[in-house]
């Protein structure tokens, strides 16, 4: 069988880059191990989350499927962080693990050029370092132009619980056992990563009494920018608090040598912003508690996930901590916490567009990269799936910058600075963040998904409309003056004054700190709506510290345009400090700013490099 | 890159000995073809050898040759410095005798360029070095210093250090809200950390102002009419501390009539030779040179004569002397005195005579007490040493200026993040620790760099 392009795994990663390949038109396979784990949710249930809630609407609107799909598969929704700025808030949904699957398979299958193909896949066929196609481990071959790996922890995946360990994916599945091994063999470095899941637990033998309770927001919510919400707020489900205390604390230190981790049974590096609780208990000794959260996996299973508590201790041991907990004293362990390790590639070894440098056309997305959590993972696959899409068709790949998107400011840090553990996107990686808001998605990136196919015409006009929108309120906000004859007895309240001396516009008015929005919309001509009114407030509100941030942009665009020609040699250039050079040959920045994120090229180094391409290459 | 370098790296005229610097892959064999004494060729590196200079069989000067091999020097290339006994006459024989064997000559600046280049030094310490390699006076050279050992730096990463660690508190909340352990950041507590530096930078400022005095001295215009004196005063100052008239590159100064120091600061003595000799100074005022000396002048100094009245067009123009800093000198003070002293500000007046011994101690006292001659003596040396450093410290005063102002307003804490973070890239961009176009666009204007 030859198809244009293959996507092996059906993860979040592979889901998206299967649907943005398809979508673009060429003949599309998706290949896995199980059809029964597409879109699976092997760890927690949650999808959004801080900075990770921004991505899952920009996937949404460069055409992705993560957003809709989350709208229609949710059990609580809320948005984080909403009293400390704009930017930083992201929504977080507590997602349905046996609907969200189903919602996502049915858009998958939706697709006429999208095949669905359950095989193990152990081998590559590459010519002339072109990737050709692939061999499954009954021996099957299959032919494309392209191909995308999106393999998750299948890669020689181990589950880990106290001394035992299983060679394994999650659910028991099975693992591929060679594939790894071919990467190595055509030069990639393959790295070991570690990652974990807690327990979970029977929802009937939980003392409720004990918990304090944590409900989704009264107001609804959706990622989709092209969505009404489709749930009633006060049906939501209800995730709880638990406390970890000292007699939970001492189970775990006198059986620390039980661990995989801490008895020296794992070799993977875990991830330092999710660490198992006996790495919090030891690195953290002084602390008295600390916070766990019980969430509802499924409407359609009982599961309470037991989130905070990932360890690789062994059963026993797991028994007795979990029923040291307050409220859980009683509580029945329906499936225990475990590590897992998987093999993935340095992300070093990829170009910007997720292609690897080493093997034409082939392009990785997800946790082979080293990324971890399922809205990275899709974020990556849609790039890639777009991006294998755009190769074939002779065009540049999409490659968006840091102030463009979370998306970019993901793949920009793995091709430039690597990561030595599973890479979570948090918001002060970004550094224009401002600008990356869960708002403005849309106004940043529907354009592109637009241009490659992917966003039909009718989400298009709808982004057109918004703009349109935003621009007649901000011109309407101009407009509108108040003064001391028509100002309402609530702005003056709000503002803290007796009245006004001097007439202000609008949109003047609306600069100050104190003032909302919702209290000018009485002058106003047009009808706007809530997300209208939102975005034109952070506008109008922060234009000052959002120009700082332009100005920042600006500097880094300019740096963005020095290309760095791709047969630069630097051996040639003397003086490059030899970290350096050996930073620069391995990653080979496309452009002057790339280089400077590498860490260990310092600013004398840049200006060495900067100084040989003016000689060698005329004045840019 | 690879050129064989040199020049005279002490200021000539100060002191005793001149050092004659020679970088490049060459030096060592070169030093050695001038040099009567051990085969420098072969002596261990960073060594130093008793010799002559000898050029035609003719000794030129009695030498100490220091050698050093690439690449632990300054310009991480071999390196011969030569110090020599002879005084400026010699000196310049010696080098002469460098460039004869196949040195050329270094563009000002070009040792620091080369070290800066070739990764031994930041750009901050490449500037101190410039600085280094112009300074004059003993304190403008330890101000140098200074910059070099990386003070500047110490004392700006420590600002750094506090601005990342309250980023980092408000960055775990944005990134963990759900964390009950996270610290608590309040607008209160960020307030208090945000003045702490704004007060650090605020003295740094203010501090690279006396960075200046220290580097390029302090420019005195002495005026007054005819016969007062002025020329006396001013060959009593240039004599004493026997006056180095220089001309080193990038400081002529074209006005520049004399130079001494006092108290270890340069003092550049302002030629107002176009108001001197004029017959009515009060017809003069205006005229475009006068004008422009008495504003770019950090002091003027108005000399009066004791033994003669001041008559209300003198007065006049004295007191249109504002927003410069003057000292009204009373001339003369061993004749009858005939000047009605309360008309002029007392503290603005000083008095003496070019005939006793001691006869200028008061004005240069009070020259040394305006400007804090001595405090700036008795100082660390951390200073801003150039404009684009003042203008960086200057911005990242703005933006924690700004930051306070948000916390002042309630922003939201993701705002006020923006200006500490920028705070913190302006910074860094001092001591050379962060990239922007801007830092390119200096290095190339002070190094010509490219083609």
């Amino acid at each position: 069988m030859k198809y244009d392009i293959i996507v092996v795994g059906g993860g979040h990663a592979g889901c998206e880059a299967a649907y943005a390949s398809a979508k673009q038109g060429f003949s599309t396979a998706l290949v896995t191990s199980n059809i029964k784990n597409i879109a699976d949710m092997p760890c927690n249930p949650s999808i959004g989350g801080t900075a990770k809630g921004i991505v899952v609407r920009e996937i949404d609107a460069l055409g992705g499927l993560m957003g809709r799909v989350a709208d229609k598969s949710h059990l609580q929704i809320k948005m984080l962080n909403s009293g400390k700025g704009p930017a930083v808030k992201s929504l977080r949904a507590q997602g349905d693990k046996v609907i969200y699957p189903q919602n996502m398979v049915k858009e998958l299958k939706g697709l006429k050029s999208l095949a669905i193909i359950e095989a193990m896949v152990e081998d590559l066929l590459i010519e002339e370092e072109a990737i050709k196609g692939i061999v499954t481990d009954s021996g099957d071959k299959m032919f494309c132009d392209a191909l995308i790996l999106t393999t998750g922890t299948y890669l020689k995946s181990k589950i880990l619980v106290g001394s035992t360990s299983k060679s394994e994916g999650p659910h028991g599945e099975k693992s591929s056992k060679h594939l790894s091994d071919t990467l190595k063999k055509w030069g990639f470095e393959i790295q070991r990563l570690k990652t974990g899941t807690p327990q979970r637990l029977d929802p009937e033998t939980i003392n409720y009494d004990l918990l304090t309770e944590e409900l989704g927001d009264e107001t609804p919510w959706t990622f989709s920018f092209d969505l009404e919400p489709l749930y009633d707020p006060k049906e939501q489900k209800k995730c709880y608090l638990v406390y970890t205390n000292e007699e939970t604390h001492q189970i775990i230190r006198d059986n620390l040598a039980k661990s995989a981790m801490y008895g020296g049974y794992a070799e993977g590096i875990g991830p330092r912003y999710c660490p198992s609780i006996e790495d919090k208990v030891v690195r953290f000794g002084d602390k008295e508690r600390h916070q766990l959260f019980l969430e509802p996996e499924s409407e359609y299973y009982p599961d309470l996930y037991l989130q905070g508590f990932s360890t690789s201790m062994p059963e026993d041991v797991q028994e007795k901590m979990v029923h040291s907990l307050k409220g859980l004293e009683n509580a029945r362990i329906l499936k225990y916490a475990y590590a897992i390790e998987y093999d993935a590639i340095n992300p070093l070894q990829l170009k910007p567009s997720l292609e690897t440098k080493l093997i034409k056309n082939l392009y990785t997305a997800g946790q082979i990269n080293g990324t971890s959590g399922y809205e990275e993972a899709a974020g990556q696959g849609l790039i890639a799936g777009i991006n294998a899409g755009l190769k074939l068709k002779g065009k540049e790949p999409l490659i968006l910058k840091r102030n463009e998107s979370y998306i970019g400011v993901l793949i920009d840090d793995l091709v430039t600075k690597g990561t030595k553990e599973p890479y979570r996107l948090l918001t002060s990686r970004a550094e224009y963040r401002l600008i990356l808001r869960h708002d403005n998605a849309d106004l940043r990136l529907r354009k592109y998904g637009y241009e490659v196919g992917i966003v039909d015409k009718e989400q298009y006009d709808r982004l057109l409309k918004k703009e349109k929108e935003i621009e007649s309120l901000l011109q309407e906000l101009q407009e509108v003056k108040i003064n001391n004859r028509n100002v309402k007895e609530e702005i003056l309240t709000c503002l803290g004054i007796s009245r006004l001396e001097i007439g202000l516009s609008a949109y003047q008015l609306l600069k100050r700190p104190q003032m909302n929005i919702v209290l000018l919309e009485h002058y106003l001509k047009g009808k706007y709506t809530k997300e209208i009114l939102e975005i034109v407030e952070i506008m109008v509100k922060y234009e000052g510290y959002i120009s700082k941030t332009n100005r920042e942009v600006e500097k880094m665009i300019k740096l963005e345009k020095k290309k760095i020609p791709a047969d630069i040699d630097y051996d040639k250039i003397r003086n490059l400090a030899s970290e350096a050079r050996q930073k620069l040959k391995q990653i080979q920045p496309e452009t002057i700013a790339q280089a400077t994120r590498i860490s260990g090229v310092n600013p004398t180094d840049i200006s060495i490099l900067t100084v040989y391409l003016k000689k060698e290459y005329g004045k840019e | 890159m690879n050129e064989n370098i040199c020049a005279i790296s002490t200021a000539l005229g100060v002191g005793a000995i001149s050092i004659v610097r020679a970088s490049g892959p060459e030096v060592i064999m070169i030093a050695n073809e001038i040099f009567e004494g051990k085969d420098l060729t072969q002596v261990p590196s960073h060594t130093i050898h008793y010799g002559y200079i000898v050029e035609n069989k003719e000794k030129i000067d009695e030498v100490l040759v220091s050698v050093m091999r690439a690449p632990k020097t300054f310009t991480m290339e071999d390196v011969v410095e030569i110090n020599c006994h002879g005084g400026i006459a010699t000196t310049h024989r010696v080098l002469e005798a460098l460039l004869l064997h196949g040195c050329r000559m270094a563009e000002p600046g070009e040792f620091s360029k080369k070290g800066f280049l070739n990764g031994r030094i930041d750009l901050t310490e490449a500037e101190g070095i410039n600085d280094l390699i112009a300074s004059e006076t003993e304190e403008a050279r330890k101000y140098a210093m200074n910059l070099v050992g990386g003070n500047l730096k110490a004392i700006i990463q420590k600002s750094r250090d506090v601005l990342v660690s309250l980023d980092a508190e408000l960055e775990v909340n944005f990134d963990f809200p759900e964390e009950a352990d996270n610290p608590e950041i309040t607008h209160d507590k960020l307030k208090t950390a945000l003045l702490h530096i704004k007060e650090d930078l605020e003295k740094l400022i203010a501090s690279s102002k006396e960075g200046k005095l220290l580097k390029n001295g302090i420019d005195i215009a002495i005026l007054g009419k005819p016969n007062v004196g002025k020329s006396s005063i001013l060959n009593h100052l240039l004599d004493e501390k026997k006056a180095i008239v220089t001309d080193i590159a990038g400081t002529t100064r074209d006005i520049v009539e004399g130079t001494t120091t006092l108290s270890g600061i340069k003092i550049n003595l302002l030629d107002t030779a176009g108001l001197r000799e004029t017959e009515d100074i009060v017809e003069k005022i205006g005229v475009d040179k006068s004008k422009d000396i008495v504003t770019k002048a950090d002091l003027v100094l108005y000399v009066l004569n004791n033994n003669e009245e001041i008559d209300d067009k003198e007065l006049e123009y004295i007191h249109s002397l504002k927003n410069v800093q003057k000292i009204l000198f009373i001339n003369k003070n061993d004749l009858e005195s005939k000047i009605d002293k309360s008309v002029l500000n007392r503290d603005e007046v000083a008095e003496g005579n070019t005939l006793t011994p001691n006869g200028l101690d008061q004005l240069k006292e009070r020259i040394v007490s305006l400007f804090h001659l001595n405090e700036i003596k008795g100082k660390n040396y951390n200073f801003l040493s150039n404009a684009r450093q003042t203008a960086l410290a200057k911005k990242a005063y703005a933006s924690i200026e700004s930051a306070i102002t948000s916390v002042e307003e309630f922003m939201p804490f993701e705002m006020i993040a923006v200006d500490i973070k920028n705070a913190f890239d302006e910074l860094g961009e001092i001591i050379g620790v962060t990239y922007k176009e801007e830092l390119l666009d200096e290095l190339f204007s002070k190094f010509c760099l490219g083609k």
